[in-house]
Protein backbone atom coordinates (compact mmCIF):
# COMPACT_ATOMS: atom_id res chain seq x y z
CA UNK A 1 0.00 0.00 0.00
CA UNK A 2 1.36 3.39 -0.98
CA UNK A 3 2.08 5.88 1.76
CA UNK A 4 -0.81 8.26 2.35
CA UNK A 5 1.35 11.24 1.38
CA UNK A 6 2.88 9.69 -1.77
CA UNK A 7 0.49 11.55 -4.09
CA UNK A 8 1.19 14.79 -2.27
CA UNK A 9 4.95 14.37 -2.81
CA UNK A 10 4.29 14.12 -6.57
CA UNK A 11 2.23 17.32 -6.46
CA UNK A 12 5.03 19.04 -4.50
CA UNK A 13 7.63 18.11 -7.13
CA UNK A 14 5.34 19.39 -9.91
CA UNK A 15 4.75 22.63 -7.99
CA UNK A 16 8.51 23.19 -7.67
CA UNK A 17 9.27 22.46 -11.34
CA UNK A 18 6.26 24.23 -12.84
CA UNK A 19 7.47 27.88 -12.72
CA UNK A 20 10.39 26.97 -15.01
CA UNK A 21 7.84 26.46 -17.80
CA UNK A 22 5.92 29.69 -17.27
CA UNK A 23 6.52 32.04 -20.26
CA UNK A 24 5.29 35.12 -18.36
CA UNK A 25 4.20 36.46 -14.99
CA UNK A 26 0.60 36.04 -16.16
CA UNK A 27 0.99 32.26 -15.89
CA UNK A 28 2.48 32.59 -12.42
CA UNK A 29 -0.53 34.68 -11.41
CA UNK A 30 -3.00 32.11 -12.70
CA UNK A 31 -1.14 29.23 -11.00
CA UNK A 32 -1.15 31.18 -7.73
CA UNK A 33 -4.91 31.62 -7.98
CA UNK A 34 -5.25 27.88 -8.63
CA UNK A 35 -3.42 27.05 -5.40
CA UNK A 36 -5.41 29.61 -3.37
CA UNK A 37 -8.75 28.26 -4.59
CA UNK A 38 -7.53 24.69 -4.21
CA UNK A 39 -6.85 25.42 -0.53
CA UNK A 40 -10.47 26.50 -0.04
CA UNK A 41 -11.67 23.51 -2.06
CA UNK A 42 -9.69 21.04 0.09
CA UNK A 43 -11.34 22.49 3.19
CA UNK A 44 -14.79 22.26 1.62
CA UNK A 45 -13.97 18.71 0.54
CA UNK A 46 -13.42 17.74 4.18
CA UNK A 47 -17.00 18.81 4.83
CA UNK A 48 -18.65 17.61 1.61
CA UNK A 49 -16.53 14.70 0.42
CA UNK A 50 -15.61 13.20 3.79
CA UNK A 51 -18.53 14.00 6.08
CA UNK A 52 -21.15 14.29 3.31
CA UNK A 53 -22.49 17.66 4.47
CA UNK A 54 -23.25 20.15 1.69
CA UNK A 55 -22.30 23.81 1.97
CA UNK A 56 -23.40 26.25 -0.72
CA UNK A 57 -22.25 29.23 1.32
CA UNK A 58 -18.57 28.60 1.84
CA UNK A 59 -17.56 31.70 -0.09
CA UNK A 60 -19.01 33.54 2.92
CA UNK A 61 -15.96 32.41 4.87
CA UNK A 62 -13.69 33.41 1.98
CA UNK A 63 -15.27 36.86 2.28
CA UNK A 64 -14.79 37.01 6.04
CA UNK A 65 -11.15 35.96 5.62
CA UNK A 66 -10.53 38.56 2.94
CA UNK A 67 -12.31 41.52 4.49
CA UNK A 68 -10.98 40.85 8.00
CA UNK A 69 -7.45 41.25 6.65
CA UNK A 70 -8.40 44.37 4.71
CA UNK A 71 -10.26 46.01 7.62
CA UNK A 72 -7.80 44.86 10.29
CA UNK A 73 -4.81 46.27 8.41
CA UNK A 74 -6.46 49.43 7.11
CA UNK A 75 -8.56 50.62 10.06
CA UNK A 76 -7.10 48.83 13.08
CA UNK A 77 -3.44 49.07 12.13
CA UNK A 78 -2.79 45.39 12.70
CA UNK A 79 0.17 43.72 10.93
CA UNK A 80 -1.11 41.93 7.83
CA UNK A 81 0.35 38.51 8.75
CA UNK A 82 -1.38 38.68 12.14
CA UNK A 83 -4.65 39.57 10.37
CA UNK A 84 -4.55 36.23 8.54
CA UNK A 85 -4.56 34.35 11.85
CA UNK A 86 -7.12 36.61 13.49
CA UNK A 87 -9.50 36.29 10.54
CA UNK A 88 -9.05 32.50 10.57
CA UNK A 89 -10.03 32.46 14.24
CA UNK A 90 -12.95 34.78 13.51
CA UNK A 91 -14.18 32.56 10.67
CA UNK A 92 -13.89 29.53 12.94
CA UNK A 93 -15.96 31.30 15.57
CA UNK A 94 -18.62 32.33 13.04
CA UNK A 95 -18.70 28.75 11.71
CA UNK A 96 -19.16 27.46 15.23
CA UNK A 97 -22.06 29.84 15.94
CA UNK A 98 -23.75 29.32 12.54
CA UNK A 99 -23.02 25.60 12.41
CA UNK A 100 -24.66 24.70 15.70
CA UNK A 101 -28.21 25.42 14.54
CA UNK A 102 -27.93 24.66 10.81
CA UNK A 103 -25.92 21.42 10.87
CA UNK A 104 -28.97 19.71 12.37
CA UNK A 105 -30.48 20.04 8.90
CA UNK A 106 -29.77 17.46 6.25
CA UNK A 107 -29.36 17.26 2.50
CA UNK A 108 -31.20 19.93 0.53
CA UNK A 109 -32.30 21.75 3.69
CA UNK A 110 -28.69 22.14 4.82
CA UNK A 111 -27.76 23.27 1.30
CA UNK A 112 -30.36 26.05 1.36
CA UNK A 113 -29.44 27.12 4.92
CA UNK A 114 -25.73 27.44 4.05
CA UNK A 115 -26.68 29.23 0.85
CA UNK A 116 -28.58 31.72 3.01
CA UNK A 117 -25.50 32.23 5.16
CA UNK A 118 -23.34 33.02 2.12
CA UNK A 119 -25.90 35.49 0.75
CA UNK A 120 -26.10 37.14 4.18
CA UNK A 121 -22.34 37.71 4.33
CA UNK A 122 -22.44 39.15 0.81
CA UNK A 123 -25.20 41.60 1.78
CA UNK A 124 -23.41 42.74 4.93
CA UNK A 125 -20.16 43.31 3.02
CA UNK A 126 -22.03 45.30 0.34
CA UNK A 127 -24.09 47.41 2.75
CA UNK A 128 -21.53 48.26 5.43
CA UNK A 129 -19.88 50.65 3.00
CA UNK A 130 -18.22 52.73 5.75
CA UNK A 131 -16.00 49.76 6.58
CA UNK A 132 -15.99 47.74 3.37
CA UNK A 133 -16.22 50.30 0.59
CA UNK A 134 -19.56 48.86 -0.53
CA UNK A 135 -19.98 47.21 -3.92
CA UNK A 136 -16.73 48.73 -5.23
CA UNK A 137 -14.72 46.97 -2.55
CA UNK A 138 -11.59 48.23 -0.88
CA UNK A 139 -7.83 48.29 -1.27
CA UNK A 140 -5.81 45.80 0.73
CA UNK A 141 -2.34 46.62 2.07
CA UNK A 142 0.56 44.39 1.08
CA UNK A 143 1.54 41.38 3.14
CA UNK A 144 4.55 42.09 5.35
CA UNK A 145 6.44 39.23 6.97
CA UNK A 146 8.78 40.75 9.58
CA UNK A 147 10.62 43.26 7.36
CA UNK A 148 9.93 41.58 4.01
CA UNK A 149 7.21 43.23 1.96
CA UNK A 150 5.76 40.50 -0.20
CA UNK A 151 5.28 41.75 -3.75
CA UNK A 152 5.04 40.17 -7.15
CA UNK A 153 3.51 36.96 -8.43
CA UNK A 154 6.65 34.87 -7.88
CA UNK A 155 6.69 35.27 -4.10
CA UNK A 156 2.95 34.69 -3.90
CA UNK A 157 3.24 31.55 -6.01
CA UNK A 158 5.53 29.98 -3.40
CA UNK A 159 3.42 31.13 -0.47
CA UNK A 160 0.19 29.82 -2.03
CA UNK A 161 1.72 26.53 -3.20
CA UNK A 162 3.34 25.73 0.14
CA UNK A 163 0.20 26.65 2.09
CA UNK A 164 -1.85 24.43 -0.20
CA UNK A 165 0.60 21.55 0.31
CA UNK A 166 0.43 22.06 4.07
CA UNK A 167 -3.37 22.17 4.04
CA UNK A 168 -3.55 19.11 1.81
CA UNK A 169 -1.20 17.24 4.14
CA UNK A 170 -3.37 18.01 7.16
CA UNK A 171 -6.43 16.79 5.24
CA UNK A 172 -4.71 13.54 4.23
CA UNK A 173 -3.58 13.02 7.82
CA UNK A 174 -7.13 13.47 9.02
CA UNK A 175 -8.40 11.01 6.42
CA UNK A 176 -6.24 8.28 7.98
CA UNK A 177 -7.34 8.81 11.58
CA UNK A 178 -10.21 7.99 13.94
CA UNK A 179 -11.90 11.31 13.12
CA UNK A 180 -11.54 10.65 9.38
CA UNK A 181 -13.21 7.27 9.76
CA UNK A 182 -15.93 8.80 11.93
CA UNK A 183 -16.65 11.46 9.28
CA UNK A 184 -16.89 8.88 6.50
CA UNK A 185 -19.16 6.80 8.74
CA UNK A 186 -21.45 9.81 9.24
CA UNK A 187 -21.54 10.24 5.45
CA UNK A 188 -22.99 6.72 5.00
CA UNK A 189 -25.18 6.21 8.09
CA UNK A 190 -25.67 8.67 10.91
CA UNK A 191 -27.58 6.21 13.12
CA UNK A 192 -24.93 3.51 12.77
CA UNK A 193 -22.23 6.07 13.57
CA UNK A 194 -24.16 7.23 16.64
CA UNK A 195 -24.71 3.76 18.10
CA UNK A 196 -20.97 3.12 17.77
CA UNK A 197 -20.26 6.02 20.10
CA UNK A 198 -19.64 8.79 17.55
CA UNK A 199 -20.96 12.18 18.64
CA UNK A 200 -22.43 13.02 15.23
CA UNK A 201 -23.31 16.68 15.86
CA UNK A 202 -19.91 17.40 17.44
CA UNK A 203 -18.02 15.82 14.54
CA UNK A 204 -20.06 17.74 11.96
CA UNK A 205 -19.53 21.01 13.81
CA UNK A 206 -15.79 20.41 14.23
CA UNK A 207 -15.25 19.71 10.53
CA UNK A 208 -17.45 22.69 9.58
CA UNK A 209 -15.18 24.92 11.69
CA UNK A 210 -12.02 23.40 10.16
CA UNK A 211 -13.35 23.82 6.63
CA UNK A 212 -14.30 27.44 7.37
CA UNK A 213 -10.71 28.11 8.50
CA UNK A 214 -9.38 26.74 5.19
CA UNK A 215 -11.76 29.02 3.28
CA UNK A 216 -10.81 31.98 5.45
CA UNK A 217 -7.06 31.60 4.85
CA UNK A 218 -7.76 31.30 1.12
CA UNK A 219 -9.82 34.51 1.31
CA UNK A 220 -7.07 36.36 3.18
CA UNK A 221 -4.49 35.27 0.57
CA UNK A 222 -6.79 36.26 -2.26
CA UNK A 223 -7.25 39.76 -0.82
CA UNK A 224 -3.54 40.27 -0.11
CA UNK A 225 -2.47 38.83 -3.48
CA UNK A 226 -4.88 40.93 -5.53
CA UNK A 227 -4.38 44.03 -3.37
CA UNK A 228 -8.10 44.65 -3.70
CA UNK A 229 -11.28 42.93 -2.63
CA UNK A 230 -14.97 43.22 -3.59
CA UNK A 231 -18.09 41.56 -2.12
CA UNK A 232 -18.15 39.24 -5.16
CA UNK A 233 -15.67 36.88 -3.45
CA UNK A 234 -18.39 35.89 -1.00
CA UNK A 235 -21.20 35.91 -3.54
CA UNK A 236 -23.49 33.07 -4.47
CA UNK A 237 -21.56 32.33 -7.67
CA UNK A 238 -18.28 32.00 -5.79
CA UNK A 239 -19.85 29.51 -3.39
CA UNK A 240 -21.17 27.47 -6.30
CA UNK A 241 -17.74 27.59 -7.93
CA UNK A 242 -16.12 26.20 -4.77
CA UNK A 243 -18.65 23.39 -4.54
CA UNK A 244 -18.18 22.69 -8.26
CA UNK A 245 -14.40 22.41 -7.76
CA UNK A 246 -14.95 19.76 -5.09
CA UNK A 247 -17.46 17.72 -7.10
CA UNK A 248 -15.66 18.11 -10.43
CA UNK A 249 -12.29 17.07 -8.99
CA UNK A 250 -13.78 14.26 -6.93
CA UNK A 251 -15.61 14.12 -3.60
CA UNK A 252 -13.25 12.95 -0.89
CA UNK A 253 -10.17 13.28 -3.12
CA UNK A 254 -7.63 15.86 -1.93
CA UNK A 255 -5.75 15.78 -5.25
CA UNK A 256 -9.15 16.12 -6.92
CA UNK A 257 -9.70 19.48 -5.23
CA UNK A 258 -6.51 20.79 -6.83
CA UNK A 259 -7.55 19.47 -10.24
CA UNK A 260 -11.07 20.88 -9.82
CA UNK A 261 -9.67 24.28 -8.85
CA UNK A 262 -7.23 24.18 -11.78
CA UNK A 263 -10.02 23.46 -14.27
CA UNK A 264 -12.34 26.14 -12.93
CA UNK A 265 -9.64 28.81 -12.69
CA UNK A 266 -7.77 28.08 -15.94
CA UNK A 267 -10.69 27.29 -18.28
CA UNK A 268 -12.44 30.69 -18.02
CA UNK A 269 -9.06 32.38 -18.64
CA UNK A 270 -8.30 30.36 -21.77
CA UNK A 271 -11.86 30.47 -23.09
CA UNK A 272 -11.86 34.28 -23.29
CA UNK A 273 -10.61 33.86 -26.88
CA UNK A 274 -14.11 32.61 -27.74
CA UNK A 275 -15.62 35.97 -26.72
CA UNK A 276 -19.42 35.72 -26.47
CA UNK A 277 -19.39 31.90 -26.56
CA UNK A 278 -17.08 31.69 -23.53
CA UNK A 279 -19.69 30.83 -20.89
CA UNK A 280 -21.57 28.45 -23.14
CA UNK A 281 -18.44 26.44 -23.92
CA UNK A 282 -17.40 26.47 -20.26
CA UNK A 283 -20.81 25.08 -19.28
CA UNK A 284 -20.63 22.39 -21.96
CA UNK A 285 -17.15 21.31 -20.86
CA UNK A 286 -18.25 21.04 -17.22
CA UNK A 287 -21.29 19.00 -18.24
CA UNK A 288 -19.05 16.75 -20.32
CA UNK A 289 -16.72 16.16 -17.40
CA UNK A 290 -19.58 15.18 -15.12
CA UNK A 291 -21.23 12.93 -17.72
CA UNK A 292 -18.08 11.01 -18.62
CA UNK A 293 -16.25 11.16 -15.28
CA UNK A 294 -19.23 11.02 -12.98
CA UNK A 295 -17.33 10.30 -9.76
CA UNK A 296 -15.16 13.35 -10.40
CA UNK A 297 -11.99 13.67 -12.46
CA UNK A 298 -9.42 12.10 -10.09
CA UNK A 299 -11.44 9.15 -8.65
CA UNK A 300 -12.81 8.25 -12.11
CA UNK A 301 -9.39 8.28 -13.79
CA UNK A 302 -7.79 6.43 -10.85
CA UNK A 303 -10.52 3.81 -11.11
CA UNK A 304 -9.96 3.44 -14.85
CA UNK A 305 -6.20 2.97 -14.34
CA UNK A 306 -6.79 0.39 -11.58
CA UNK A 307 -9.10 -1.62 -13.88
CA UNK A 308 -6.52 -1.68 -16.68
CA UNK A 309 -3.95 -3.34 -14.44
CA UNK A 310 -4.22 -7.12 -14.35
CA UNK B 1 -27.47 -9.24 38.48
CA UNK B 2 -29.69 -7.12 36.26
CA UNK B 3 -27.77 -5.22 33.57
CA UNK B 4 -30.67 -3.73 31.60
CA UNK B 5 -34.10 -2.83 32.82
CA UNK B 6 -37.10 -1.02 31.37
CA UNK B 7 -39.94 0.21 33.50
CA UNK B 8 -43.36 0.84 31.93
CA UNK B 9 -41.62 2.07 28.78
CA UNK B 10 -44.05 3.72 26.33
CA UNK B 11 -44.05 5.60 23.05
CA UNK B 12 -46.89 6.44 20.68
CA UNK B 13 -46.76 7.51 17.04
CA UNK B 14 -49.84 9.51 16.10
CA UNK B 15 -52.17 7.73 18.49
CA UNK B 16 -50.71 4.27 17.84
CA UNK B 17 -49.14 3.00 21.04
CA UNK B 18 -46.15 1.25 19.44
CA UNK B 19 -44.64 0.32 22.79
CA UNK B 20 -47.06 0.35 25.68
CA UNK B 21 -45.87 0.06 29.28
CA UNK B 22 -43.25 -2.59 28.61
CA UNK B 23 -41.28 -3.62 31.69
CA UNK B 24 -38.47 -6.13 31.44
CA UNK B 25 -35.27 -6.99 33.27
CA UNK B 26 -32.29 -8.61 31.55
CA UNK B 27 -29.85 -10.53 33.70
CA UNK B 28 -26.16 -10.17 32.98
CA UNK B 29 -24.54 -12.82 30.78
CA UNK B 30 -27.64 -14.39 29.22
CA UNK B 31 -29.39 -14.48 25.86
CA UNK B 32 -32.62 -12.58 26.25
CA UNK B 33 -34.94 -12.76 23.26
CA UNK B 34 -37.83 -10.52 22.37
CA UNK B 35 -40.35 -12.09 20.01
CA UNK B 36 -43.75 -11.18 18.67
CA UNK B 37 -45.63 -10.88 15.39
CA UNK B 38 -44.79 -8.16 12.85
CA UNK B 39 -45.69 -4.76 14.23
CA UNK B 40 -45.51 -5.94 17.85
CA UNK B 41 -43.05 -3.14 18.64
CA UNK B 42 -39.80 -5.13 18.88
CA UNK B 43 -37.63 -2.79 16.82
CA UNK B 44 -39.30 0.25 18.38
CA UNK B 45 -38.37 -1.15 21.79
CA UNK B 46 -34.76 -1.52 20.58
CA UNK B 47 -34.80 2.06 19.32
CA UNK B 48 -36.03 3.24 22.73
CA UNK B 49 -33.40 1.24 24.62
CA UNK B 50 -30.53 2.34 22.36
CA UNK B 51 -31.53 6.02 22.55
CA UNK B 52 -32.66 6.55 18.96
CA UNK B 53 -36.16 7.34 20.26
CA UNK B 54 -36.93 9.19 23.48
CA UNK B 55 -39.67 7.45 25.48
CA UNK B 56 -42.80 9.44 26.26
CA UNK B 57 -43.19 7.54 29.49
CA UNK B 58 -41.23 5.09 31.61
CA UNK B 59 -37.55 4.60 32.42
CA UNK B 60 -34.56 2.70 31.06
CA UNK B 61 -31.81 1.59 33.45
CA UNK B 62 -28.48 0.28 32.22
CA UNK B 63 -25.85 -1.07 34.60
CA UNK B 64 -27.79 0.34 37.53
CA UNK B 65 -27.92 3.92 36.15
CA UNK B 66 -31.00 5.69 34.85
CA UNK B 67 -30.18 6.30 31.17
CA UNK B 68 -33.64 7.40 29.98
CA UNK B 69 -33.31 9.95 27.16
CA UNK B 70 -29.54 9.61 26.87
CA UNK B 71 -28.30 10.02 23.28
CA UNK B 72 -27.16 6.90 21.37
CA UNK B 73 -23.47 7.83 21.37
CA UNK B 74 -23.44 8.27 25.15
CA UNK B 75 -25.12 4.89 25.61
CA UNK B 76 -22.58 3.35 23.23
CA UNK B 77 -19.76 4.80 25.32
CA UNK B 78 -21.30 3.11 28.38
CA UNK B 79 -21.10 -0.23 26.57
CA UNK B 80 -24.43 -0.66 24.79
CA UNK B 81 -24.11 -1.66 21.14
CA UNK B 82 -26.58 -2.83 18.53
CA UNK B 83 -27.14 -4.00 14.96
CA UNK B 84 -29.96 -3.04 12.64
CA UNK B 85 -32.78 -4.97 11.01
CA UNK B 86 -32.43 -2.85 7.88
CA UNK B 87 -28.66 -2.94 7.44
CA UNK B 88 -26.76 0.24 8.28
CA UNK B 89 -23.46 -0.46 6.55
CA UNK B 90 -20.88 2.19 5.61
CA UNK B 91 -20.97 1.27 1.93
CA UNK B 92 -18.19 3.64 0.84
CA UNK B 93 -15.72 1.98 3.21
CA UNK B 94 -14.02 -1.40 3.13
CA UNK B 95 -15.17 -4.26 5.35
CA UNK B 96 -12.21 -3.71 7.67
CA UNK B 97 -12.81 0.06 7.87
CA UNK B 98 -16.45 -0.58 8.76
CA UNK B 99 -15.37 -2.64 11.74
CA UNK B 100 -12.61 -0.14 12.62
CA UNK B 101 -15.31 2.51 13.14
CA UNK B 102 -16.63 0.25 15.89
CA UNK B 103 -13.44 1.00 17.85
CA UNK B 104 -14.29 4.70 17.98
CA UNK B 105 -15.09 4.83 21.69
CA UNK B 106 -11.65 3.40 22.50
CA UNK B 107 -9.77 5.84 20.28
CA UNK B 108 -8.83 9.08 21.96
CA UNK B 109 -6.38 10.84 19.65
CA UNK B 110 -7.92 14.33 19.42
CA UNK B 111 -8.36 16.29 16.21
CA UNK B 112 -5.14 18.35 16.51
CA UNK B 113 -2.85 15.36 16.85
CA UNK B 114 -4.80 13.72 14.02
CA UNK B 115 -4.29 16.69 11.70
CA UNK B 116 -0.54 16.53 12.43
CA UNK B 117 -0.52 12.73 12.42
CA UNK B 118 1.52 12.52 15.62
CA UNK B 119 3.03 9.10 16.42
CA UNK B 120 0.16 8.41 18.84
CA UNK B 121 -2.26 8.43 15.88
CA UNK B 122 -0.20 5.81 14.02
CA UNK B 123 -0.19 3.63 17.11
CA UNK B 124 -3.91 4.11 17.58
CA UNK B 125 -4.55 3.15 13.92
CA UNK B 126 -2.49 -0.04 14.28
CA UNK B 127 -4.28 -1.10 17.47
CA UNK B 128 -7.65 -0.37 15.89
CA UNK B 129 -6.79 -2.36 12.76
CA UNK B 130 -5.69 -5.34 14.86
CA UNK B 131 -8.80 -5.30 17.04
CA UNK B 132 -11.00 -4.99 13.94
CA UNK B 133 -9.34 -8.02 12.32
CA UNK B 134 -9.91 -10.00 15.52
CA UNK B 135 -13.59 -8.99 15.56
CA UNK B 136 -13.98 -10.09 11.92
CA UNK B 137 -12.37 -13.44 12.72
CA UNK B 138 -14.84 -13.94 15.56
CA UNK B 139 -17.80 -13.82 13.22
CA UNK B 140 -16.02 -16.01 10.64
CA UNK B 141 -15.14 -13.30 8.11
CA UNK B 142 -11.37 -13.54 7.66
CA UNK B 143 -11.05 -13.10 3.90
CA UNK B 144 -11.99 -10.04 1.87
CA UNK B 145 -11.43 -7.53 4.64
CA UNK B 146 -10.13 -4.98 2.12
CA UNK B 147 -13.12 -5.29 -0.22
CA UNK B 148 -15.62 -2.46 -0.40
CA UNK B 149 -18.49 -3.39 1.93
CA UNK B 150 -20.99 -2.87 -0.89
CA UNK B 151 -19.70 -5.94 -2.71
CA UNK B 152 -20.63 -8.41 0.07
CA UNK B 153 -23.70 -10.67 0.27
CA UNK B 154 -26.58 -9.88 2.59
CA UNK B 155 -25.66 -12.63 5.04
CA UNK B 156 -22.03 -11.47 5.16
CA UNK B 157 -23.11 -7.87 5.77
CA UNK B 158 -25.16 -9.01 8.79
CA UNK B 159 -21.92 -10.42 10.18
CA UNK B 160 -20.02 -7.23 9.41
CA UNK B 161 -22.56 -5.40 11.56
CA UNK B 162 -22.09 -7.88 14.39
CA UNK B 163 -18.28 -7.63 14.10
CA UNK B 164 -18.53 -3.84 14.09
CA UNK B 165 -20.66 -3.88 17.24
CA UNK B 166 -18.31 -6.40 18.89
CA UNK B 167 -15.31 -4.23 18.08
CA UNK B 168 -16.72 -1.62 20.44
CA UNK B 169 -16.36 -4.19 23.26
CA UNK B 170 -19.92 -3.76 24.52
CA UNK B 171 -21.28 -5.04 27.83
CA UNK B 172 -24.60 -5.65 26.15
CA UNK B 173 -25.32 -6.31 22.48
CA UNK B 174 -28.73 -5.77 20.89
CA UNK B 175 -29.15 -7.91 17.76
CA UNK B 176 -32.10 -6.93 15.57
CA UNK B 177 -33.04 -9.91 13.37
CA UNK B 178 -29.50 -11.13 12.67
CA UNK B 179 -30.81 -14.18 10.78
CA UNK B 180 -33.05 -12.23 8.37
CA UNK B 181 -31.94 -12.93 4.82
CA UNK B 182 -29.49 -15.63 5.90
CA UNK B 183 -29.59 -19.16 4.47
CA UNK B 184 -29.96 -22.16 6.86
CA UNK B 185 -26.20 -22.75 7.00
CA UNK B 186 -25.52 -19.12 7.87
CA UNK B 187 -28.26 -19.23 10.53
CA UNK B 188 -26.68 -22.33 12.03
CA UNK B 189 -23.30 -20.57 12.17
CA UNK B 190 -24.98 -17.55 13.74
CA UNK B 191 -26.09 -19.78 16.58
CA UNK B 192 -22.42 -20.58 17.28
CA UNK B 193 -21.39 -16.92 16.97
CA UNK B 194 -24.04 -15.80 19.48
CA UNK B 195 -23.04 -18.53 21.91
CA UNK B 196 -19.38 -17.50 21.73
CA UNK B 197 -20.36 -13.87 22.36
CA UNK B 198 -22.26 -14.86 25.50
CA UNK B 199 -19.39 -17.09 26.60
CA UNK B 200 -17.22 -13.99 26.62
CA UNK B 201 -19.54 -12.44 29.18
CA UNK B 202 -21.45 -10.13 26.81
CA UNK B 203 -25.18 -10.04 27.42
CA UNK B 204 -27.19 -10.54 24.21
CA UNK B 205 -30.67 -9.16 23.60
CA UNK B 206 -32.10 -10.74 20.47
CA UNK B 207 -35.02 -9.80 18.27
CA UNK B 208 -35.55 -12.63 15.81
CA UNK B 209 -38.24 -14.29 13.71
CA UNK B 210 -36.39 -17.58 13.22
CA UNK B 211 -38.11 -19.58 15.98
CA UNK B 212 -35.67 -22.47 15.80
CA UNK B 213 -32.77 -20.14 16.56
CA UNK B 214 -34.70 -18.34 19.31
CA UNK B 215 -35.91 -21.51 21.05
CA UNK B 216 -32.46 -23.09 20.88
CA UNK B 217 -30.41 -20.25 22.20
CA UNK B 218 -32.51 -18.13 24.57
CA UNK B 219 -32.31 -18.21 28.35
CA UNK B 220 -35.35 -15.95 28.63
CA UNK B 221 -37.98 -15.00 26.07
CA UNK B 222 -40.13 -11.90 26.30
CA UNK B 223 -43.24 -11.96 24.10
CA UNK B 224 -44.75 -8.73 22.74
CA UNK B 225 -48.04 -8.28 20.91
CA UNK B 226 -49.47 -4.93 19.81
CA UNK B 227 -46.83 -3.08 21.80
CA UNK B 228 -47.70 -4.79 25.08
CA UNK B 229 -46.07 -7.58 27.04
CA UNK B 230 -47.86 -10.87 26.55
CA UNK B 231 -45.68 -13.05 28.75
CA UNK B 232 -42.11 -13.86 29.64
CA UNK B 233 -40.38 -17.11 30.52
CA UNK B 234 -38.02 -19.82 29.39
CA UNK B 235 -38.32 -21.37 25.93
CA UNK B 236 -40.34 -24.27 27.34
CA UNK B 237 -42.70 -21.97 29.24
CA UNK B 238 -43.30 -19.68 26.29
CA UNK B 239 -43.86 -22.60 23.95
CA UNK B 240 -46.53 -24.10 26.18
CA UNK B 241 -48.24 -20.80 26.96
CA UNK B 242 -51.70 -20.94 25.40
CA UNK B 243 -51.92 -17.19 24.83
CA UNK B 244 -48.60 -17.14 22.97
CA UNK B 245 -49.49 -20.13 20.85
CA UNK B 246 -52.77 -18.56 19.89
CA UNK B 247 -51.72 -14.94 19.49
CA UNK B 248 -48.37 -15.38 17.94
CA UNK B 249 -46.93 -18.72 17.00
CA UNK B 250 -49.91 -20.22 15.20
CA UNK B 251 -49.98 -23.76 13.87
CA UNK B 252 -46.89 -23.29 11.68
CA UNK B 253 -44.80 -21.77 14.47
CA UNK B 254 -45.71 -24.53 16.91
CA UNK B 255 -44.52 -27.23 14.57
CA UNK B 256 -41.30 -25.33 13.91
CA UNK B 257 -40.69 -24.83 17.61
CA UNK B 258 -41.39 -28.51 18.25
CA UNK B 259 -38.62 -29.36 15.79
CA UNK B 260 -36.22 -27.35 17.83
CA UNK B 261 -36.71 -29.42 20.97
CA UNK B 262 -34.74 -32.45 19.81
Amino acid sequence: MAHRLAGLAVIAVIAVLLPAFFPSAYYTRVATLVFIFALAAVGLNLLMGFAGQVSLGHAGFVGIGGYSVAIGATYLGMPTWLCIFVSAALSGLVAFLVGRPILRLRGHYLAVATLGFGVLVGIVLTNEAAWTGGPDGMTVPRLTLLTWQVRGADAWYWIAASTFLGGAMLALNLNDSPTGRALKAIHDSEVAAAVLGIDVSYQKLAIFVVSAIYASVAGSYLALFNGHITPDVSGFLSSIELAAMVVLGGMGSVAGSLVGAAVLVVLPQTLTVLHEYEHMVLGLILMGFMIFLRRGIVPSLAGAVARRRP
Amino acid sequence: MTILETERLSIAFGGLRAVDEVSLAVDSGIVFSIIGPNGAGKTTLFNLISGLYTPQDGRVRFGGDDVTGLSPHRLARRGLSRTFQNLQIFFRMTVLENVMVGRHRHEGAGIWSELLHLPSVGRCNRNTREAARAALARVGLQGGADQLAGTLSYGALRRVEIARALASEPRILLLDEPAAGCNPVETQELDGVIRSIVNDGITVVLVEHDMRLVMNISDRIHVLANGRTLTEGTAAEVRSNAAVVEAYLGAHGVSEAAHAVR
